[in-house]
């Protein structure tokens, strides 16, 4: 069916109104002035400043290491959920868990980083734990929500695949355990990847959580790039910005181009 | 097939499986001697793959034992029991190649590599697929992809084959030749196959014994031939191909035939009969299409039913030729007839006046109420 | 299935381990949250009283709560930001769902690069691309400077620290949100059913209401709920693209904690919220299971 001319222009002013912030953003990057939006000149300063920059390269570093650890633990115990939810059928507790696994994704994250720090403030009268509040916390915050979006990725790859191949698996003399193993892991493994790699993003991108649940010394990427441009637009940040942009683009289409040419 | 007589090895005894409300399968007893190729027929929603499930481990019966070769399996799992299963889908693992696929249940087992290799050799050598060893899934055709599941299965060496639906996926002419391959297969391995089908053809082909599944019961049991020729039900009557059948009173009892007398039908209508029968019961006569006569001349009386009827329709199928033949009383029957001369003219044409007559012996007497 | 007893240890084994995670971590600091509304702020470490005084007995207060129902700030607030989630939850689906449709009738090959466009704006730093609005909304930034290039505008209009850029600003971030639920279930819809609308007579107009709608229904509750509830509590989108008078209750809830430190104020304003929040997270969570079930 042909495409309506209406849905075609709604399209293309819904891809321009999400790319035009991004394009004038990499555009300023290369401004020479300071004055952020008053173009001075073609200039690749800021980049370089950002590579100077030891704190950016700090908060990078920590993000980075929080990141890659909340992921791997996100996933672990996203792809469980997923199969828990799927595959195990029905147990007591069911609903709650279904609930306490599904609410992450919309609650909002003031409410998530206050209740975190709160429990945390709780859990130090109690047991003396955590005494310093930094990369361990930050960590539990960002594996909690990080495994509901896991769960859902895991969850459809799950629904889409065919369950007689488990039962041919158990017909054939294999445990219910080994089963997961021999079966169900390896071919749920690009799901785990795609989950992998979203719980990095999400952990690396979140800014109120850590607020609440970081203590002093330790201050991430996204704290730190809030606190520099609550004061307005800067034009160093344009090129972290520039930066990250490019790196990501990059990336995704290069997975996309690989995934087109396995396919085809 | 021999005619001796089989150990009994599956015995499936009162057998239930509910599903809240909804009863799958209706306290069902069955006994399926060794070495058999038996089917479980029916429609689909009458419970034989329930039936199949509970067989393999993967449903556990609400009420009821199911033993194999003198176990009680009924409450072990699926890996644990000597039964294997092809299933509908093949659920080939997308992930290994052949080879693998059929290694896998050995490997479960913990039998050594060497035997490992040797064993899938002669395995792929038996279903033909011996230069397909390392192909993906991906790579193969329908057909085989089913030949590797049944590999797979059958490498195990089980004690039960179960398969399910399995020749549903394959176009006319690859049907035909698995069946016999499937068939050659089973009386060379001696393996129990137990099929579970919708397609009578199937399991009138394949099959030792049959039994015909309908809402969680077994209507009937039996060898193919006495499925078809002496159905004991309507509905296993109309299941198995097509069959005419004539409701009415019988008037009469003789030694080893009974006279019914049906609205349908302008004469009295003789039967067979094997069973007692009572004057005034109300039976149906049931008479398949290709026992019944299509003559244009009246024929000799020799005890034959004779009706009189117009051809209303005829249709052409190569080997048979299929006659809607509307008798005296308005009612329709379906006749069928080999077509053993090649002639340029039709036998009889739309709207010709006809005779249509049976022997005694082809009418089937059903006296339950299914 | 029958399971040998081995395999029900593992099974149990399996379900606890995320079930207490997700106890530990994320239900009972709700059940913190409410303990501590209903204590009284102190200069202290931490700075809030304890629930059980040096007897042993309940010292709780309702004060905190009596305060937000009272004030009328807090009330004006909360509706504020009901309004502006709903405002921008409106939008998105407008926007979003002839984009979802349109991107569901396009050439297979097409698609995916069109949602890759779509998704990539989503893997890119949330903070940073409502830091390129303040770029673009600035007095001197990119739109107003175009205007006055354009000869339409002599002076810069205050588009920024306005509603009306936080309203642009949720927008923008949450579109995504919106479309990639309609796409889902646009996607999965049989295009021929509306062929066969329109064979039958319908008007354009008259197939989508009567046919496209209704099948596409809960792909649109989903999206209209994955951005109304995170936008009701929005932080960094009014903070950065608001002014000072345009408070939404994120922010409260932030600033009562971190710049007031009056943390058990902070913990009722974040009780009220989700309260308002517990119908519509149940109504998503009744929705999803829906659409499980039709696949």
């Amino acid at each position: 069916m042909k495409q309506s001319r209406l849905i075609t222009s709604i399209l293309a002013f819904g891809y321009a109104f999400l790319y035009i912030p991004l394009v004038s953003v990499v555009f300023y990057s290369f401004n020479d002035s300071r004055l952020a939006t008053v173009w001075g000149g073609f200039s690749t300063r800021w980049y370089g400043e950002l590579f100077r920059n030891d704190q950016i390269l700090d908060a990078m570093f920590l993000s980075f290491r929080i990141a890659a650890t909340s992921a791997t633990f996100a996933t672990i115990l996203g792809t469980m959920a997923g199969l828990i939810l799927v595959r195990f059928g029905r147990f007591r507790g069911r609903a709650l868990f279904s609930g306490m696994i599904t609410s992450p994704l919309v609650m909002p994250e003031v409410i998530t980083g206050l209740s975190l720090l709160l429990l945390f403030v709780s859990l130090q009268q109690l047991i003396g734990w955590p005494g310093q509040r930094g990369f361990s916390t930050i960590t539990i915050a960002h594996t909690t929500f990080s495994m509901a979006y896991v769960a859902v990725v895991v969850r459809s790859r799950l629904a889409a695949m065919d369950e007689s191949l488990e039962e041919a698996a158990m017909d054939l003399g294999c445990g219910p355990l080994r089963v997961i193993f021999d079966i169900t892991l390896p071919l749920i493994a690009p799901a785990m990847v795609a989950g992998w790699l979203l719980a990095f993003t999400l952990s690396l991108d979140d800014l109120v959580i850590a607020s609440f649940v970081s203590g002093p010394g330790s201050s991430t990427l996204p704290m730190y790039i809030f606190s520099k441009v609550k004061l307005g637009v800067t034009p160093d940040i344009n090129a972290l910005a520039s930066l990250i942009i490019l790196i990501v683009s990059v990336g995704l289409l290069l997975s996309w181009a690989a995934m087109r040419t396995r396919s085809s | 097939m021999t005619k001796e007589k089989r150990k009994d090895f599956i015995r499936i005894h009162n057998v239930s499986k509910h599903f809240g409300d909804f009863v799958a399968v209706d306290d069902v007893n069955l006994t399926i001697g060794q070495g058999e190729l038996f089917s479980i027929l029916g429609g689909s929603g009458c419970g034989k793959s329930t039936l199949l499930r509970m067989m393999a481990g993967f449903e556990t019966p609400t009420g009821g034992t199911i033993e194999i070769d003198g176990v009680d399996v009924t409450a072990l799992p699926p890996y644990e029991r000597p039964v294997n299963m092809m299933f509908q889908s093949y659920a080939i693992f997308p992930h290994m190649n052949v080879e693998k696929n059929i290694a896998y249940g050995l490997r479960k087992d913990g039998i050594a590599d060497n035997d490992i290799t040797k064993r899938v050799d002669d395995m792929l050598g038996l279903v033909q697929l011996g230069d397909f060893r390392k192909r993906k899934p991906d790579q193969l055709s329908g057909g085989q992809r089913q030949r590797v599941a049944l590999a797979r299965a059958l490498i195990k060496e089980p004690k039960v084959l179960l398969l399910d639906e399995p020749l549903a996926a394959l176009d006319k002419k690859l049907r035909e030749q698995t069946q016999f391959e499937l068939m050659n297969i089973q009386d060379t391995l001696g393996i129990t196959f137990v099929v579970v089908t919708h397609d009578q053809e199937e399991a009138m082909t394949l099959s030792t014994r049959i039994a015909v599944m309908e809402k969680g019961r077994f209507l009937q049991v039996g060898e193919p031939k006495e499925i078809y020729e002496y159905p004991r039900s309507r509905f296993v009557a109309d299941f198995i191909g097509t069959i005419n059948t004539f409701e009415g009173k019988v008037t009469a009892a003789h030694d080893d035939a009974i006279t019914v007398s049906c609205p349908d039908v302008v004469a009295p209508v003789h039967a067979l009969r094997d069973t007692d029968i009572d004057i005034g019961q109300e039976v149906c006569v049931a008479v398949r299409p290709e026992k019944i006569f299509i003559s244009l001349e009246q024929p000799e009386d020799d005890g034959a039913v004779q009706i009189r009827g117009v051809v209303d329709d005829l249709g052409y199928l190569g080997n048979l030729s299929l006659y809607r033949i509307r008798l005296e009383t308005g009612r329709m029957i379906q006749v069928s007839r080999q077509n053993r001369r090649r002639s340029a003219k039709r036998f009889v044409e739309w709207d010709d006046e006809v005779w249509v007559s049976w022997r005694p012996r082809s009418g089937v007497v059903i006296t339950s109420e299914d | 299935m029958a399971t040998t007893g081995e395999s029900k240890t593992w099974r149990r084994v399996t379900v606890a381990i995320p079930y207490l995670w997700l106890f530990i971590f994320f239900l009972l600091p709700f059940a913190i949250i409410l303990k501590i509304s209903l204590a009284d702020p102190i200069i202290a470490q931490p700075p809030f009283t304890p629930t059980f005084d040096e007897q042993g007995g309940l010292s709780i207060t309702i004060d905190n709560f009596l305060f937000l129902l009272t004030d009328k700030l807090y009330a004006i607030t909360y509706l504020k930001s009901v309004v502006m989630a709903f405002s921008a939850t409106v939008l998105c689906l407008l926007l979003g769902f002839p984009m979802a449709y349109g991107i569901a009738k396009t050439a297979p090959s097409v698609r995916s690069l069109l949602l890759l466009l779509i998704v990539l704006p989503f893997w890119i730093s949330f903070l940073l691309r409502v830091y390129a609005w303040m770029g673009l909304l600035n007095n001197y930034g990119v739109i107003n400077n175009t205007l006055m290039w354009a000869g339409i505008i002599d002076q810069p209009i205050q588009i920024m620290y306005t509603d009306f850029a936080i309203f642009i600003g949720l927008t923008y971030s949450y579109l995504p949100f919106m479309i990639l639920p309609l796409y889902a279930t646009l996607e999965r819809m049989d295009l021929d059913l509306i062929e066969a609308a329109q064979d039958l007579g319908a008007s354009r107009t008259q197939s989508f209401w009567d046919i496209t709608w209704p099948l596409a229904r809960p792909g649109v509750i989903a999206g209209c709920l994955l951005v109304f509830i995170p936008a009701m509590g929005e932080y960094v989108v009014p903070y950065l693209l608001g002014g000072p008078e345009s408070l939404l209750i994120g922010r409260v809830l932030f600033d009562e904690f971190f710049v007031n430190r009056d943390w058990p104020l902070a913990s009722a304003v974040a009780i009220v919220l989700l309260l308002l929040l517990v119908v519509p997270i149940v109504f998503m969570q009744r929705n999803d299971a829906n659409l499980e079930a039709a696949e």
